[in-house]
C-alpha cells in the first residue's frame, strides 16, 4: 500500500498542516499527479523533544514529574508508568492496599477526562455534523450551539475526571500524586464525599455517550469500512482476562482472534517488541518480534482493549461490551471508527469503577507507602494510558541518577495503523477527485479516530533536517532552504 | 456587542496549558458567548487571521514554531505567553544542556530495542533549532501568564480583565502554585 515517491518534481504536494482537533503537532501530506491521483499519503509528527537524553543524570525521584510533562492531557498516565518503574528501583513489589486503590482511582479519573475530551471537544463535530460539513461550525463551539445539552454533559464529564485528579494529585494538571513505593497524600473523607455527590449523573451521562456512539456507528454503514483494515491488537489484561487499565499482563492477538501471547510479564517487553526506524519516517514503528517487521505491527488503545479482553468487570460497561461484541458477530470489530464507541465503553467502565472505589472504605486509608527493599538498577513500568499501552523503562547508577531511559508511548504503537488509515481514505475518497476542504477533513477524521497524542509522541521523534520549504497560503513553494546538519536555523 | 477574537496555539509545549484553558469548564462556555475562536487546536482554522488576543503555549524548538509565532504576532493585537515553556523554555529546554546531535543519537542510534538504527531524514520535518528558546526572544510579548500550567482561574482572570477593557493583573493567590 505504501506509495512511491520516485519523482516528486512532477507531483503536486498538498499538506494539511497542522492537523487540528488532535493533541499536539502533526501534518498530513499528499503527493498528487495532474489527474489528482494520489501517489503518496503520509501522516507526520513534526517535533522532537529528546526526553531520553535530557532525563539522564536526573535523580530517579524527579522522573515521574519531569516525564509527565510529555503530555498535558494524560500526565497522570506518564506519572504512574514512571512511578511503577520507580517502585521497582526502590525494591517495592507490592503497594499498600490504599496506595494501590488511590492510584487506580487517579487513573480512572485520567482516562475518563481524556476520553470525554476526545469525544465531546475534539471528535464529536465530525460525527454529529458530518465529515465534510462547514468547517466554521465543525468544533466544540458549534456543538455547544447546536447540541447544548450534549456538549455541556461533555464539559462536565471532563471536569469530573479532572476533579478526581485534583483531589488526589493536588491539582488538575501536572500534580504530585506518587512517591517511590506509594502515594503522597491520603484522600480525606470530605474529599471523597464531595466526589460522590455527582457520580450518579456521571454514570448516566457515560451511558448516554455509549448509546450515542453505538447509534452513530451502527446507523452509518459507510463508517464500517472507513479507514479500516484488519490488524493485530496488543494491550494489558487482568489476571482473569478482564479489561485492565492500571496493571496486568500483556496479551497480543492476531486479526483472526488467535492468541500470539498472553499474561506476558511486561518487564520482559524487549523480548517481544522492537522499534524499527525507517529513513522516510519520523516516528519509530514498533512490531512484535515473533511476527517480524512486515506482519508484526499492531493497534493499541480502546479498540484493541475492548476487543482483546474476555470481559469487563463492571456490569454496565460489560453489557455495552456484549452489544459491541454482537456487532462484531463474535469476532473482532476492526472498524477504525469503532474506536469512538469502544472509548465510550471504557469511559463508562471508568465511571463505574470510580463509584466502586469511592464506596470502598480503604480509599480513605492513611497507610500510603510500602517499606522499601534493596535498590535495583532497572525499573520497567507499563500502564494502559487512554490511547494505549505505555512503556517506561529506566536504568540508574549507584547514586540513583538516570543512566538510560526508553519510552514507547501509545501513539507510537499506532503509527503504522494511522498511516494505513490515511492511505486507505486517500485512495478511497480523494483519489482522482478535486480536493476540497471537506474531503481533506476525511483524512483528519481517520487520524482522529486514534486520538493521537502527538505531544507524547514527540519525545523521541526527530531528524537531522536538510531542507526547509516555505509555501504560501495556497501551498505553492515560495523558497527552499538547504543547510548542512551542523547549521543552526535563524 | 461584537465578539473578541482569540487564537491559540501550542509550540514546544505539552498541551497542558490548553487543557487548563478547557478546565474553565462551564465558565468557558459562558466566556465563549463573548469570544470567537480563530486558529486553535480546537477549531479547523489552520492559519491565524486578525485577532484581538493570541495565546501561545510552549517555547520555540524548530523553524515551524518560529513561523507560527510570527504569524500570531503579525495578526494579534495582544500576544500572551502562557505557561512555563513559553515564558522560559520549561522542560523541553532541558535539552539545552546537551547538544542536539546527542539527543537525536540517543533516540535513534543508541536506544534499546531499535531495529535499523539511523537518524531519519525527510524534507517534511521542520529544521530543529540547536536550543529551545522562550518566545520573547523571538517576538514582542505583551503579557505573561505563569504556571505549569497556569490555572483555569488565571485564564479567567486575565481574559476577563481584557474583555472588560482593563489592564490584566493577577493577585498573589493565583500565582501561588504547587
Amino acid at each position: 500500500m505504501e506509495q512511491n515517491m520516485q519523482s516528486p518534481a512532477n507531483l503536486r504536494r498538498v499538506a494539511i498542516d497542522p492537523v487540528t482537533r488532535v493533541e499536539g503537532h502533526g501534518k498530513i501530506t499528499l503527493l498528487l499527479d495532474d489527474e489528482n491521483h494520489i501517489h503518496e499519503a503520509r501522516f507526520h509528527i513534526v517535533e522532537f523533544r529528546g526526553f531520553e537524553k535530557f532525563i539522564q543524570g536526573r535523580p530517579y525521584r524527579e522522573v515521574p514529574f519531569i516525564v509527565q510533562r510529555l503530555c498535558g492531557i494524560c500526565p497522570v498516565s506518564h506519572q504512574l508508568a514512571a512511578a511503577k518503574a520507580v517502585d521497582q528501583l526502590v525494591g517495592v513489589e507490592r503497594l499498600t492496599p490504599t496506595a494501590e486503590k488511590l492510584r487506580r482511582l487517579l487513573h480512572f479519573g485520567q482516562v475518563l477526562q481524556s476520553h470525554a475530551l476526545h469525544f465531546f471537544h475534539l471528535s464529536s463535530p465530525d460525527l454529529l455534523f458530518g465529515f465534510g460539513s462547514d468547517p466554521a461550525q465543525r468544533n466544540i463551539v458549534g456543538v455547544l450551539d447546536k447540541y447544548p445539552d450534549l456538549a455541556l454533559k461533555g464539559v462536565k464529564l471532563r471536569k469530573y475526571g479532572q476533579q478526581i485528579i485534583a483531589a488526589i494529585a493536588g491539582k488538575r494538571i501536572h500534580g504530585t500524586a506518587t512517591v517511590p513505593g506509594g502515594m503522597n497524600k491520603a484522600l480525606s473523607i470530605a474529599e471523597r464525599d464531595a466526589l460522590l455527590v455527582d457520580i450518579r449523573d456521571i454514570l448516566a451521562w457515560c451511558q448516554d455517550a455509549v448509546e450515542l456512539n453505538e447509534q452513530i456507528h451502527t446507523s452509518h454503514p459507510e463508517h464500517r469500512a472507513f479507514a479500516t483494515f484488519s490488524s493485530n491488537f496488543l494491550g494489558l489484561v487482568g489476571s482473569g482476562g478482564e479489561l485492565e487499565l492500571y496493571h496486568g499482563g500483556l496479551r497480543a492477538r492476531s486479526a483472526d482472534g488467535a492468541t500470539i501471547f498472553d499474561q506476558f510479564d511486561y518487564r520482559g517487553y524487549l523480548d517481544i517488541l522492537r522499534e524499527e526506524v525507517r529513513p522516510w519516517s519520523y516516528m519509530k514503528f514498533p512490531y512484535l518480534i515473533g511476527l517480524g517487521k512486515e506482519q508484526g505491527w499492531y493497534r493499541v488503545g480502546p479498540l484493541a482493549r475492548v476487543n482483546n479482553c474476555d470481559f469487563i468487570a463492571t456490569p454496565l460497561a460489560e453489557a455495552a461490551r456484549m452489544r459491541f461484541r454482537e456487532f462484531g458477530r463474535g469476532g473482532f470489530v476492526q472498524d477504525t471508527l469503532a474506536y469512538h464507541w469502544a472509548r465510550m465503553i471504557e469511559a463508562l467502565h471508568c465511571a463505574e469503577s470510580i463509584k466502586q472505589l469511592l464506596h470502598d472504605d480503604g480509599i480513605t486509608g492513611t497507610d500510603l507507602v510500602a517499606g522499601h527493599g534493596e535498590m535495583r538498577s532497572m525499573g520497567i513500568g507499563v500502564i494502559e494510558a487512554p490511547r494505549g499501552t505505555l512503556f517506561h523503562h529506566y536504568q540508574i547508577d549507584e547514586q540513583g541518577l538516570i543512566t538510560k531511559a526508553n519510552l514507547i508511548v501509545s501513539t507510537t504503537s499506532n503509527n503504522q495503523a494511522m498511516n494505513e488509515s490515511v492511505r486507505s481514505v486517500a485512495n478511497e475518497y480523494l483519489d482522482g477527485r478535486q480536493l476540497t476542504e471537506g474531503l481533506l477533513n476525511h483524512l483528519e477524521v481517520a487520524v482522529r479516530a486514534y486520538d493521537p497524542c502527538l505531544s507524547c509522541a514527540t519525545h523521541a521523534l526527530g531528524k537531522m533536517p536538510l531542507q526547509v520549504e516555505l509555501l504560501d497560503t495556497n501551498g505553492v513553494l515560495v523558497s527552499k532552504l538547504t543547510r548542512s546538519a551542523a547549521d543552526v536555523c535563524e | 456587542m461584537s465578539k473578541i477574537r482569540i487564537a491559540t496555539t501550542s509550540l514546544a509545549g505539552c498541551f497542558g496549558c490548553h487543557t487548563s484553558f478547557l478546565d474553565m469548564d462551564e465558565r468557558l462556555v459562558a466566556l465563549l458567548e463573548h469570544v470567537e475562536l480563530n486558529r486553535s487546536p480546537l477549531t479547523d482554522i489552520k492559519h491565524c487571521g486578525p485577532c484581538d488576543i493570541g495565546l501561545i503555549e510552549g517555547g520555540v524548538c524548530n523553524a515551524d514554531n518560529v513561523h507560527v509565532l510570527r504569524e500570531f504576532r503579525d495578526n494579534c493585537k495582544i500576544l500572551i505567553a502562557v505557561g512555563a515553556c513559553a515564558i522560559n523554555g520549561g522542560v523541553p529546554a532541558m535539552r539545552n544542556h546537551f547538544n542536539l546531535r546527542e539527543c537525536l543519537e540517543e533516540s535513534y542510534l543508541n536506544g534499546v530495542g531499535i531495529e535499523d538504527p539511523q537518524i531519519p531524514d525527510d524534507v517534511e520535518l521542520p529544521l530543529l533549532l540547536d536550543k529551545v528558546h522562550p518566545i520573547h526572544e523571538v517576538v514582542r510579548i505583551d503579557y505573561y501568564l505563569p504556571g505549569c500550567p497556569p490555572s483555569a482561574d488565571e485564564f479567567l482572570k486575565v481574559l476577563g480583565d481584557l474583555l472588560g477593557g482593563k489592564e490584566p493583573a493577577l493577585p498573589n493567590n493565583l500565582i501561588h502554585y504547587d
